[in-house]
Order: C-alpha cells, then sequence, then structure tokens
C-alpha cells in the first residue's frame, strides 16, 4: 500500500510540475511526441502491422514491380504507397526499415553513454595523467566531424575481415562505429561534475568514515547531471539516425538485405532519374518526420530544463 | 601575444602527431600492403623482398618516421583500387571540393548570418518564427535528403538546373574551375545549397541566441538607460558583441564543410575528395583513407588556429594581459 | 517645499507580474516625491520592489513586468505612458541611472572614451572634438588619475571602483536633473563603497541633481540621504526625514530594522531580530502586509490594509498613528504558544 500511495504522489507531483506544464503548453511539443509515439509503434510493430513482408523473396512477384502510390492512375490499394522494382511493397519496406533505424539509433545512443559516462567518471575521479589523456583523445576526436569517425571505423572493418562476415555483422559494426563517435559530450559533462563533487567535503568525511567515496558521490552527481545527460541524448538520437542513414545512403551502412530508410533512399535514388519517385520520396519524408519530431522534443526538453529560463 | 601563437602551434603539432600515428596504424596494420600491390601468383620469396625494399620490416617507431617524414612530402604510396599515386588522386580532386565548400561556406555565412540577426532581435515577430521553423527543419533533415528533394524539384521536374556532374570547367595549370562559364556556375548551385543548408541554419541559431544572449546583458540595459538610439544599440553594441563568439565557431564549422562534402559529392556524383574517400571506404582502400585522414587533421588544426588568432585579435580582453599592467 | 514643483512625482505606482500561477502584484499603490536636488533613498531587503520601482520610473521594465496603474511624472510632466521614442530622449537627458555591477554595465569591447562620446552626442549637438572634450573633463571630475591616458583604455583595464566612477560619469553627461542609482555600491569592496558614495554626493550637490538611491545598506542611507522610503512587501512601510526615520522609526518594521543594525560606541545586550520573513509575492496576507511579524499588531491589522498616514515629521502605513488604534491586540503564534 505504501508503494502505491507514494507512486501517486510523486505522479501528481510531476503533473503539478514545470516540466509537465510547459509541455501541455506548448502543442507542437504535444504533436511532436504523437508523432514520435506514432513512429514508434507502427515500426516495432510492423511485423503485426505491416501488410507485406517485403524482405521474404518468397513472396515477391516482378509483375507487382513499379506500382505508383494508390492515389494515382496504375496504383493499386494493396500497395498503398507503391512498389520497387522488385516488387517490394513501399510501405511495409519503410515500417521495416524504421524499426531498424531506431534500433541503430537508440543503441548507438545506448553505446554512447556507456563509454561517455564510463570515461567521464574515470576522468574526472582519478584525474592526473589518465584524465589528461582521455581529454586529449576527446579533443583530436571532436576535430573531426562524427560522420567521418563512423566511416573510418567501418572502413577499419572493412579491411581488417571478409566481405560477407561484414554484411552479417553490419548491424553491430554500425553501431558501434556510430556509438564511438558520440561519446565525447557525455564524458565531458560527467566529469565536469564529478570534477566538481569530488573536492566537496563530504566526500572526505566519506572517506574518514570508511564509505566508499565513490559510490557517495555517484549518487550526489546522478542528480545534477540527469538533465544535461537526457539533453544530450536527444540530440544525440537524431543524429545518430541521421549520421545511420547517410551511412546507409552512401553504402557503407546497413545492406540491402536489411535496409534502414537511409538504405531504401539510396535505393530509390538509382530510379529517381527514370521518374519513380515514390519510391525515395516516401522514405524520406518518414526520416525527416522522425528527425525533426525527435528534435522538437530534444528543444521543449532543453528549454524546460534549464534553469536561467524557469 | 607570441607566446600564445607558440602555445597553440605546439598544441597543433601533437594533434598532427596523434593523427599521424592512428594514420600510420591504419596503414600498417589494417590489411596487408603487400597483397594490395602484387599480383596473387607472385611467389613468397619476391614478397619478402618487397617487404624489405619497402622498409616493412623494420621496428615500428622507425616505420612511423618514415611514415611521417613520407607525409610531409605529401607521399602515401599507391591506392589499393586504382594503383595510382594517392597525391596525384587528391590533388586531381581537391579544387572540386575546395570551389563547392567555398560556396556553400558564402551561403551559409550571407544568408545565415542576416537572418540570426533578423530574428534575435524580434523574436516574436511572426516572420521570425517561420524562420526559425525552417531552420528547425533544415536541422532535421540530412543532407543528402536534401539533395535529393532539390534534385527532384529543380532538375528532374522543372529542369532548370543538372542534377549530377561538375559541368563545365576551364583549366588553369594544376586547377580546375567552375567559376568561368555559367553552365559552370549553374552546376554548382544545387550542391552549394545542399552543402550549406546545415552550416546556414547552425550560424542562424547560433548567432540568433547570442543576440538574444545579449541583448539581456547589464551593458545593453545601461545603454537604453543612457538613451541610446535602438540603431546604436542594436547594430554598434549588440552586433559587435554577437559575432565575436560566432566568429570561432563558424570558423571551425566552415572546416568541417569540406569533410561533409563527402555526402553531397555523392548525391550530386561531384569528382571531388569527399567522393573519392568514400570509394576508398567501400574498397578499403587504406592508403587513401590515411591520406584523406591526414588532409583532413591538418585542415582541422589549421583552420583552430587561424580561428583562435583571430578571436585575440578582436577581443580586447585577451589582448589585455600586457597592457593591464601598465593600466593601473 | 511649499511651492516648489516636485522634480518627480510617483502616484499609486503600481507593477505586476503575470505569471502561470495569476498576476503577482510586485509594487503596490506606492506614492512618493523627490524635491529637486533632494536625495531620497529607498531601502528595504530583497525582493521589496524598490529595483521594481526604479526600473518603473526610467521605462525599462523587462517584460512580462508591466504597470498596471498609477502615473509618473517628471517636472510635472506623465511620462510612464510615454512612446518608445519619447522615452529614449528622456533617458539620459534628464534621468540617468546607476546599476550595481560595474563590470557588467560597461561594453567589454568598447573603450571608455567611445561609450561617453557616444552617450554625449546622442543628446547634445557637440562635434566629435568637443565631446571627447567633455568627456575628459567628467572623467576628471569623477575622479580618474591620468585621465589623459586612461580615456582610450578599455573597461577590463579598470578596477571595479574606477569602472564605477566611469559609470557615474557616464550617468552624468548629458546633464540629468535626477539619477536612479540601483545598489551603486553593492559590488564594491567596503573601502571603495564610501569613495563612491562620497563622489555621488558632491557631484550631485554640485550640479543640483536629485538622486534616487535604492540599497538595502542603511548606513549608505544615513550618509547620503535628505529623506527615506522604507519599502515591505512592494509597499511603503515609512518616509520621511533620514534623521527622522532613524533615530525615532515610527513604524514596527523600521523601528525592528533600526535596532538591527550594530552601532559603534553603544552597548546593546542584542541586536533586534524580526522573527519571520518578508512575504513572497504569493502569499502576501490580508491587511498591513507586515502584521504576521508585528510584535504590536491589533485586529484591525488583520483586516483593514494601512495607508501612509501622518506619524511626527514623517509618515508610516500602521493604524498605531491612527485616532482609532489597532483594536485588541493580536499576539503572536509564538508569543501565544510560549505563555
Amino acid at each position: 500500500m505504501a508503494g502505491g500511495t507514494s507512486f501517486s504522489r510523486w505522479l501528481h507531483r510531476a503533473s503539478d510540475s514545470d516540466v509537465w506544464w510547459s509541455f501541455r503548453s506548448s502543442s507542437l511539443t504535444i504533436a511532436a511526441a504523437v508523432v514520435t509515439a506514432l513512429i514508434l509503434i507502427l515500426s516495432f510493430l510492423s511485423p503485426l502491422l505491416a501488410p507485406h513482408t517485403p524482405f521474404d523473396p518468397s513472396t515477391l512477384s516482378l509483375s507487382d514491380g513499379l506500382k505508383p502510390p494508390a492515389w494515382m492512375p496504375d496504383g493499386d490499394w494493396a500497395f498503398p504507397l507503391g512498389t520497387d522494382d522488385q516488387g517490394r511493397d513501399v510501405l511495409s519496406a519503410i515500417m521495416y526499415g524504421t524499426r531498424l533505424s531506431l534500433v541503430v539509433g537508440m543503441a548507438s545512443v545506448f553505446v554512447s553513454m556507456l563509454i561517455g559516462i564510463t570515461l567521464g567518471l574515470v576522468s574526472g575521479y582519478v584525474g592526473g595523467v589518465t584524465d589528461a589523456v582521455i581529454m586529449r583523445i576527446a579533443d583530436v576526436q571532436l576535430t573531426f566531424p562524427a560522420i567521418l569517425v563512423a566511416l573510418l571505423i567501418d572502413g577499419v572493418v572493412r579491411g581488417l575481415i571478409s566481405v560477407q562476415r561484414h554484411d552479417e555483422i553490419a548491424l553491430f559494426v554500425i553501431i558501434g562505429a556510430i556509438g564511438l563517435s558520440f561519446w565525447v559530450q557525455y564524458a565531458r559533462t560527467i566529469r565536469g561534475s564529478v570534477m566538481v563533487e569530488k573536492n566537496k567535503e563530504y566526500v572526505q568525511a566519506a572517506r574518514v568514515i570508511g564509505l566508499s567515496p565513490v559510490l557517495i558521490m555517484v549518487r550526489h552527481v546522478l542528480p545534477n547531471v540527469t538533465g544535461p545527460i537526457l539533453v544530450i541524448a536527444t540530440i544525440n538520437l537524431g543524429l545518430a539516425v541521421i549520421s545511420e542513414a547517410t551511412l546507409s545512403f552512401l553504402g557503407v551502412g546497413l545492406p540491402s538485405t536489411q535496409p534502414s530508410l537511409g538504405t531504401l533512399i539510396r535505393l530509390g535514388n538509382e530510379l529517381l532519374q527514370s521518374g519513380e519517385w515514390w519510391i525515395t520520396l516516401f522514405p524520406s519524408i518518414t526520416l525527416a518526420a522522425l528527425v525533426l519530431a525527435v528534435n522538437l522534443l530534444g528543444d521543449w526538453l532543453r528549454d524546460a530544463l534549464n534553469p536561467k529560463l524557469r | 601575444m607570441l607566446a600564445f601563437i607558440l602555445r597553440r602551434l605546439i598544441q597543433s603539432i601533437a594533434v598532427l602527431l596523434v593523427v599521424g600515428m592512428v594514420s600510420f596504424s591504419l596503414f600498417r596494420y589494417v590489411g596487408d600492403p603487400i597483397s594490395g600491390m602484387v599480383g596473387q601468383d607472385t611467389p613468397a620469396s619476391e614478397r619478402e623482398a618487397l617487404r624489405e625494399k619497402l622498409g616493412l620490416n623494420d621496428s615500428a617507431p622507425v616505420q612511423f618516421l618514415h611514415f611521417i617524414g613520407n607525409a610531409a612530402r605529401g607521399q602515401f604510396g599507391l591506392s589499393y583500387r586504382t594503383s595510382e599515386p594517392v597525391n596525384r588522386l587528391i590533388l586531381e580532386r581537391m579544387p572540386a571540393t575546395l570551389e563547392l565548400s567555398f560556396c556553400a561556406a558564402v551561403f551559409a555565412l550571407f544568408v545565415g548570418i542576416p537572418m540570426g540577426v533578423y530574428t534575435g532581435l524580434y523574436p516574436r515577430h511572426w516572420s521570425s518564427r517561420l524562420f526559425q521553423a525552417v531552420s528547425l527543419i533544415g536541422i532535421s533533415l540530412p543532407t543528402f535528403v536534401i539533395g535529393i528533394l532539390l534534385i527532384l524539384v529543380f532538375a528532374v521536374m522543372l529542369r532548370w538546373l543538372p542534377s549530377f556532374g561538375r559541368g563545365e570547367t576551364s583549366t588553369f595549370g594544376w586547377w580546375t574551375t567552375n567559376f568561368t562559364s555559367w553552365k559552370g556556375l549553374q552546376a554548382l548551385i544545387l550542391p552549394s545549397i545542399t552543402l550549406g543548408l546545415f552550416q546556414l541554419t547552425l550560424i542562424m541559431r547560433l548567432v540568433r541566441s547570442e543576440m538574444l544572449e545579449v541583448m539581456r546583458t547589464d551593458y545593453i540595459k545601461f545603454a537604453r538607460a543612457r538613451g541610446l538610439s535602438n540603431r546604436a544599440i542594436n547594430f554598434g553594441h549588440a552586433l559587435k558583441n554577437t559575432l565575436v563568439p560566432v566568429i570561432t565557431v563558424t570558423g571551425l564549422q566552415l572546416g568541417s564543410l569540406i569533410a561533409f562534402a563527402l555526402v553531397t559529392e555523392t548525391v550530386f556524383a561531384w569528382p571531388g575528395v569527399g567522393q573519392l574517400f568514400i570509394q576508398s571506404v567501400q574498397f578499403a582502400d587504406i592508403p587513401v583513407m590515411a591520406a584523406y585522414l591526414m588532409l583532413i587533421g591538418l585542415l582541422f588544426v589549421v583552420i583552430n588556429l587561424v580561428v583562435d588568432i583571430l578571436y585575440f585579435v578582436v577581443d580586447p580582453r585577451l589582448r589585455g594581459q600586457g597592457a593591464r599592467a601598465a593600466g593601473r | 517645499m511649499a511651492g516648489n514643483v516636485p522634480l518627480l512625482e510617483v502616484k499609486n505606482l503600481r507593477v505586476e507580474f503575470p505569471t502561470r500561477r495569476g498576476t503577482l502584484l510586485a509594487v503596490d499603490d506606492v506614492s512618493f516625491e523627490i524635491a529637486p536636488g533632494e536625495v531620497l533613498g529607498v531601502v528595504g531587503e530583497s525582493g521589496a520592489g524598490k529595483s521594481l520601482t526604479g526600473n518603473a520610473i526610467i521605462g525599462l521594465l523587462e517584460p512580462p513586468g508591466r504597470i498596471a496603474g498609477g502615473e509618473v511624472r517628471l517636472e510635472g510632466q506623465r511620462i510612464d505612458n510615454l512612446p518608445y521614442e519619447a522615452m529614449r530622449k528622456v533617458r539620459g537627458a534628464r534621468i540617468g541611472a546607476i546599476f550595481q555591477d560595474p563590470l557588467t554595465s560597461l561594453n567589454p569591447l568598447y573603450s571608455v572614451s567611445r561609450q561617453l562620446v557616444e552617450t554625449i552626442q546622442t543628446h547634445l549637438p557637440l562635434s566629435a572634438r568637443e565631446a571627447r572634450a567633455r568627456a575628459l573633463d567628467l572623467l576628471k571630475q569623477v575622479g580618474i588619475p591620468g585621465a589623459e591616458q586612461r580615456i582610450d583604455h578599455y573597461p577590463h583595464q579598470f578596477s571595479g571602483g574606477m569602472r564605477q566612477r566611469v559609470v557615474i560619469a557616464l550617468a552624468l553627461c548629458a546633464g540629468p536633473r535626477l539619477i536612479v542609482a540601483d545598489e551603486p555600491t553593492t559590488a564594491l569592496d567596503v573601502s571603495i563603497q564610501a569613495q563612491i558614495i562620497a563622489l555621488l554626493k558632491k557631484l550631485c550637490r554640485e550640479n543640483g541633481t536629485a538622486v534616487m538611491l535604492v540599497t538595502h545598506d542603511m548606513g549608505v542611507i544615513a550618509e547620503t540621504a535628505d529623506r527615506v522610503a522604507v519599502m515591505y512587501a512592494g509597499r511603503i512601510a515609512e518616509i520621511g526625514p533620514v534623521r527622522d526615520v532613524i533615530k525615532n522609526a515610527r513604524h514596527p518594521y523600521t523601528r525592528g530594522l533600526m535596532g538591527s543594525i550594530p552601532s559603534l560606541g553603544v552597548r546593546t545586550e542584542r541586536l533586534t531580530q524580526i522573527d519571520g520573513s518578508m512575504p513572497r509575492l504569493t502569499e502576501i496576507p490580508a491587511g498591513c502586509a507586515f502584521n504576521p511579524r508585528c510584535t504590536a499588531r491589533g485586529e484591525r491589522c488583520l483586516v483593514e490594509r494601512p495607508d501612509l498616514m501622518a506619524a511626527g515629521a514623517s509618515r508610516a502605513a500602521c493604524w498605531l498613528h491612527d485616532a482609532r488604534g489597532v483594536g485588541m491586540p493580536v499576539p503572536l503564534a509564538r508569543e501565544a504558544a510560549h505563555g
């Protein structure tokens, strides 16, 4: 009973908080949240909801190929957004592709966070040479755009292993590459907070009493950094999705056997000149909508959590 | 001031060395340089001789020194893919990338800064909100999507501009340029906009937020309290204070244009250095990758240095180190 | 006083802030006058509304704050409802302002000479050379040593006290009749504070400039002001000649304030402390705003809000000075609990 009451109390407090109020009062943010939720649901439930299974070759038939969207003269409502040259339904491809894009995006954010928070903690707490080295590496990495870092990592992996193996593990390589290219912001934030807390007296006191100073410090560091980390994460998610799409578009991301939105756009691009615009346009719109929604949410979160604007 | 420059120079060299180490590791340890260079039937003894000749059996530090020495002279060996000297490949394609980046930078600056100032001065006006909405879209759309959409509208549907390739160029010695003919310029338009749009929105948002911050400062309030005109306040006091931090970020962004060009070059089949890099990644063409890495590293380091010096020149607070002693 | 048109008249000024929790009244029906050449101190705790009053007078209230009622008259002419351009001409030329932090008040990227000349030329028809000569003269008047060399220096090259002198020069350069000084010494070292206050006092006497000196430091008021207004929770609690208010405070709050200031040469067992704290804008009590902390309160204080009424040589907003008194005493909860 006590657990239930405290949860409902938390809920009550949350619904009265500044953050929730600023959310409710911005219709744009609500729209963004709705769009994001919609995309999330449609894509993750794609096995259940998608009208076709475009990547199972046995279900495809070339006679369905190159059909325009349903509302156009040659269209077919069985394929609402048209098909590509292999007869794959564009709508279903988008749903599966979005799921893949989101999975890669979120996983790479997680990887970035993991690396960044760990290195930040170590760097801030241990200090000295370790800190200097980690920060130098961060600086060097920051001089290069993330996409370049990701490309480099991908290229190196490609050089090290054969092509077939590469296709199999492409998903993990991409997640790793993007994850490795974005850790710096997290590390810096955590490091800053840790360095501030490290010198405070309660940490010394903890040592004297015999408690682990690291645990105590982390408990104090966490509330301070949750806000900024959340904001960084939303920006990171948008950038990660774009990075993955870009890599796939360039042909060094996810292969056409497990296409993400970026791959779909690339495949469609090749047909653009001959006038079959729908194959590339609809995935592009979906990608744009997704990133836009995530960025709007990130913007709102940043303003809502900014103490200076409250 | 001299001490400052010296310090930054040393830092830059350190960064370059680190980049060099990464490049070198790529070069030496990823894949086998020998098999990239000789045919499959070459006997082992010949391979060994080649290895010896190329110094591949020397110790790592010695090889690194050789590598750096060669790099400083622009020698990066032969491309695995085409067997041409890497530096020739890069040099051929540099003008294309440089011209594209230059046009994109001009676009981003000359449209972005005024838009940023405007939306910073009049944030509640409907036109400001419109610009902001457009900028949000600009930041969210990946570059290649913008490129594709532009091609769709202007090349495929309207047929006003070419959809790929560099179009007409003229050659001056080693440099090829688009600037000499109208057709050449036409080919530059869509790619420049595509490449520059992201930077434009970044610059606009940055200038806007700096402007808003500046307008809230005490010295602006004091300027108003002294009855200074809006023009004096907005374009005298506020603008100068806004632009100073903008310079650094903008400088760094413009450097990244050259690196980001690789996506735009792929979309528009623009024969630049970026496209070369993509091909090298697809092919695991390590020498090209290593060379590109060093090139970009050098570029960014130089840009950082120049921007830091610029900052120093523009902000009197940083200059004051020497004057402060005399100022009491 | 009689027969002189006051330089500044503030009548029933109200400043409000719309917030998502409702509209807050930060300055509530404040009225006072400043005679030409007079120094009026406005004193009170942080949040009492003194800075807002100053900002409202010079027309620089930050949105969403706005003037919700009352009027402000300068030399008989209303200035609170002027359009921006007209008010801009008033600012600097007829009313000057000095703010708290001299470091952030000056544009770091412009030299002192540039900032002075710009202000002078905005209001006076002088050529660049004449303006610069005037600027140099002002710097000497505010006591900057080596003014000829330093006039082209940047703000960061001056110390805090010197910067505030530059700020004073800037505020005075177009010859205003009134200066609104908002905590001009709070950000300075104690040793410098006295110098700056003395400078302000001297320059204003020489030029016949009136000063509205907003501060929380009673010491500064005692040194400098002719009259003082004590603000509490957005209202004026007491206003009168400085000697009277300090020696013989008529409002319980002012009495508490005076008692809490230590003075040299007087032995006291304990400094007075007023229990509780000034109410937040969202929780201003009914009746007299001070009543929850007042040891002399009565029934009437809980219900009726007192206006300023005559109390000796000053005026105080307290029912103790009314013929009908405060009614039945209502002791504070603390006293009642301790019996």
